[in-house]
């Protein structure tokens, strides 16, 4: 290009030609991708995974679990996700606690879809995630029969510590792929969190609601 | 002792009537003075609104209406069994009543015109063991969702249900 003669029409051809080496794969583009990646990476997804905006929908003990975690003890203000929103509008994560009933679970499907893409779905104890001891006609098997579901806390009522070990696990998520939005996700990534700190996949769970 | 005038009063306004008192816990002894009595179905509102309206009895507020079902309860004739708690707020005196109702299509009488409280209460014997009550203003279900057809505290109904919680929608996942 030539360097002396910068006029405006000349800028802007020199950018298009930039754009052009972009897609064609060239050495710049590369640095260039690599950059955006590393801000994307350490920069936005670092801020996003710590200021995760959690939706209680607590319907039972769990929900006191929920509350002792959000509370100065175990304070999960240090993961940044303390600001609990009662809104779906304003919130990315939906922790599920308790058990869910049918009559309730067309209000919990609402709530999923008012919530902002991206969102996220902690499905915390045993009764939110497979129904729990109440293997009756009233309660739901799992909201993961209705719901995406990206990550089990397991436990009755899980302690503060599992549940905080499963927000992290959406840290994890969220520091790997950003916003992938939830129907890239296809039905929720299943995750069950485990003592070992490594999530552990869960296998595809065909509908099976009754049993 | 107010509650056996109660029954007395009773027992002179209603001559023909077989009121069975007893304990509300047959087999135990009667010291807390739970008196159960036995009303026949067709004879429900008549005596109900006496209940409310003597100056002997005066049993102001109905404090709860449910269901007992009697299936293969050991020597019982009847299936289903609606139980009128009530209680007088000016006199201090509890009553219990049974009232006896039977397979198929069992029906009594609402008495949501003698206490209003009883709207709801109808409804969820209505809803749980599927006793109509005729002359209910609004009789829907209170407790289970729209769609459901069957009883569920019914002694034959199944813990796990006759395939409710099966036949309902999956949310879809593109829906955001």
């Amino acid at each position: 290009m030539e360097v002396g003669n910068q006029t405006p029409m000349n800028a802007r051809a020199a950018a298009r030609r930039s754009v052009e080496a972009l897609v064609s794969g060239e050495w710049v583009t590369t640095r260039l991708e690599a950059v955006s990646n590393l801000i994307r990476r350490y920069g936005v997804n670092w801020c996003r995974k710590y200021s995760l905006w959690p939706l209680p929908f607590a319907t039972a003990c769990c929900g006191i679990e929920l509350m002792a975690t959000g509370a100065s003890r175990y304070d999960v203000a240090r993961f940044g996700a303390e600001v609990m929103r009662f809104s779906p509008r304003q919130s990315d994560l939906l922790i599920c606690a308790g058990r869910v009933a049918i009559k309730m679970m067309p209000v919990l499907q609402r709530i999923y879809a008012q919530m902002c893409e991206p969102k996220w779905v902690i499905s915390m104890g045993a009764c939110a995630s497979t129904g729990g001891v109440f293997d009756t006609y009233a309660v739901v098997q799992g909201i993961d029969h209705f719901m995406p579901v990206d990550v089990y806390v397991p436990g009755c009522p899980p302690r503060p510590e599992t549940l905080i070990e499963g927000i992290m696990a959406i840290q994890r998520i969220v520091d790997r792929e950003g916003i992938r939005n939830s129907q890239d996700r296809q039905g929720g990534y299943r995750m069950t969190v485990s003592a070992s700190g490594k999530d552990q996949p869960r296998g595809d769970r065909s509908r099976q609601a009754g049993e | 002792m107010a509650i056996r005038s109660v029954i007395s009063a009773l027992q002179e306004q209603f001559p023909g009537v077989d009121f069975r008192p007893g304990p509300l816990l047959p087999g135990r002894s009667n010291e807390l003075r739970q008196i159960c009595l036995h009303l026949p179905s067709d004879r429900l509102i008549e005596i109900m609104t006496f209940l409310r309206e003597n100056e002997m009895t005066r049993f102001e507020q109905l404090s709860d209406l449910t269901c007992v079902d009697y299936l293969r309860y050991p020597g019982a004739a009847n299936r289903f069994a609606v139980v009128y708690s009530l209680l007088s707020i000016s006199l201090g005196h509890r009553l219990w009543i049974k009232c006896l109702v039977d397979d198929p299509a069992p029906t009594l009488p609402s008495v949501t015109g003698i206490w209003p409280g009883a709207d709801w209460l109808e409804r969820e014997v209505y809803d749980l063991f599927g006793i109509s009550f005729t002359g209910h203003p609004d009789l829907r279900r209170l407790m289970t969702w729209e769609g459901f057809t069957a009883h569920p505290l019914r002694k034959d109904y199944p813990l796990r249900g006759q395939g409710e919680r099966q036949n309902y929608e999956v949310f879809p996942r593109d829906v955001s």
